[in-house]
């Protein structure tokens, strides 16, 4: 794989991450992480559906005309977020009614669309399948930091499996109730933000 | 009543933003000030007050199983459900346009400060939300899911009236460096969320 190639992919995953960099996809990113399981399937959806879309789209950039563009990248996500939808549906009944509307609303997550816009239609199918593909890990490794924050300190388990031995909470310890609750989730993409940030100066806004 | 009750719950409770964190991208990138803020609320609430009760209909009486028994007997136990996602936002994304077309017609001053927002709306995933969790609770007439589509649209205008309010004024605080901006702005929506939770369990 060519320097060029490689860089599509890791570029989103730090210096150019989706969330914390660009602001895209966050209304999905943040609902789902109250444990690790669900975020990783969420995480691995996207990443699908990022992928194929930029690649459908890029075999198509010649032949849509530019003004009702919007319409066919709508239709053509939203038929692959029904094949996620249905596969979740037969394999992982639970994780699927879990992240309830979530699912649907990878259709209209901003990371898909932002990236048919600024990548796909200008870019040929393979590098915007690398594109799509690093985008939607950029996405998922911040969906797992905040799900296995949120899960260890607020439910102690990891992948619903008790992390936390049971003399700790003999001697007092006992789970963060706060982490479960929607709003913390905010809180933790906050901290991620002021890390990263800190971590690499030329980010900073003003 | 029971319409009060949903339209009460559905500005405090399941706040979009705060209880679902719906409609976050535009939430975030436009809340620098209050007044283009105000623009894109407005015309997020009028969207889903259309949007909502759309979708109900297409829903209960095309997509859902045995919808379509009206048509006929024989289409008692079809099944059209898997179709909703691109239903929904091809209605949505129809309303947008029309809704644009509409606006730029009759009040060019209100289009123009809108503007490049109201294309965003189709994809602004309060919208597609709100068609979702409207499926979802299976209200029992249209007449609800019309005042569940208006309420969310406000709970929506009025969170990011407020962020931008707070934005404006943050500006003149002496924030640490990296948490400039993007960052701050997070851990205040998170503390207002907090805040929001005091509504849980409200009932009129």
């Amino acid at each position: 794989m060519s320097k060029k190639n490689l860089k599509l992919i890791t570029n989103p995953i730090n210096k150019d991450n989706p969330i914390t960099v660009q602001v895209l996809g966050i209304c999905s990113a943040l609902a789902v992480t109250v444990k690790l399981e669900p975020a990783v399937v969420m995480a691995l959806s996207v990443t699908f559906v990022t992928a194929m879309s930029n690649v459908v789209l890029s075999l198509l950039r010649n032949t849509i005309p530019k003004r009702i563009r919007i319409i066919v990248q709508l239709v053509v996500v939203a038929a692959l977020v029904i094949i996620v939808d249905q596969i979740l549906k037969a394999f992982a009944y639970d994780i699927s009614k879990q992240l309830s509307v979530f699912v649907g609303l990878i259709i209209t997550n901003c990371i898909i669309m932002g990236r048919i816009e600024a990548f796909a239609l200008s870019n040929k199918p393979i590098p915007s399948f690398l594109d799509g593909i690093g985008n939607g890990l950029g996405y998922g490794i911040i969906l797992i930091i905040v799900g296995f924050s949120r899960e260890l300190l607020g439910s102690g388990t990891i992948w619903g499996f008790q992390v936390i031995p049971d003399s700790f909470y003999e001697a007092g310890y006992s789970n963060n109730g706060l982490m479960i609750l929607p709003p913390m989730a905010l809180i933790v993409v906050g901290i991620i933000i002021w890390i990263q940030r800190s971590k690499n100066r030329e980010l900073i806004e003003d | 009543m029971e319409s009060i009750n949903i339209f009460v719950k559905s500005i405090f409770v399941d706040n979009m933003v705060f209880a679902y964190f719906l409609g976050m991208c535009s939430y975030l990138a436009v809340s620098k000030t209050v007044k283009t803020s105000f623009g894109l609320g407005i015309a997020v609430v009028f969207v889903l007050t259309i949007t909502v009760p759309i979708n109900y209909l297409l829903q209960n009486y095309v997509l859902k199983q045995g919808a379509l028994a009206w048509l006929s007997e024989s289409f008692a136990d079809i099944d059209l459900s898997f179709l909703s996602f691109i239903l929904f936002i091809a209605v949505i994304a129809s309303i947008t346009q029309l809704v644009e077309m509409v606006v730029e017609k009759f009040t060019p001053a209100l289009y123009n400060s809108l503007g490049i927002f109201l294309p965003l709306i189709a994809v602004n995933c309060a919208i597609m939300g709100g068609s979702l969790f409207m499926v979802e609770k299976d209200f029992a007439h249209v007449g609800e899911a019309t005042v569940y589509g208006l309420g969310s649209g406000i709970g929506w205008l009025l969170a990011i009236v407020s962020i931008a309010a707070i934005r404006e004024k943050i500006k003149y605080s002496n924030v640490p460096k990296p948490l400039k901006g993007l960052g701050i702005t997070f851990i205040i929506t998170g503390l207002m969320g907090l805040a929001f939770m005091g509504f849980m369990g409200f009932q009129l």
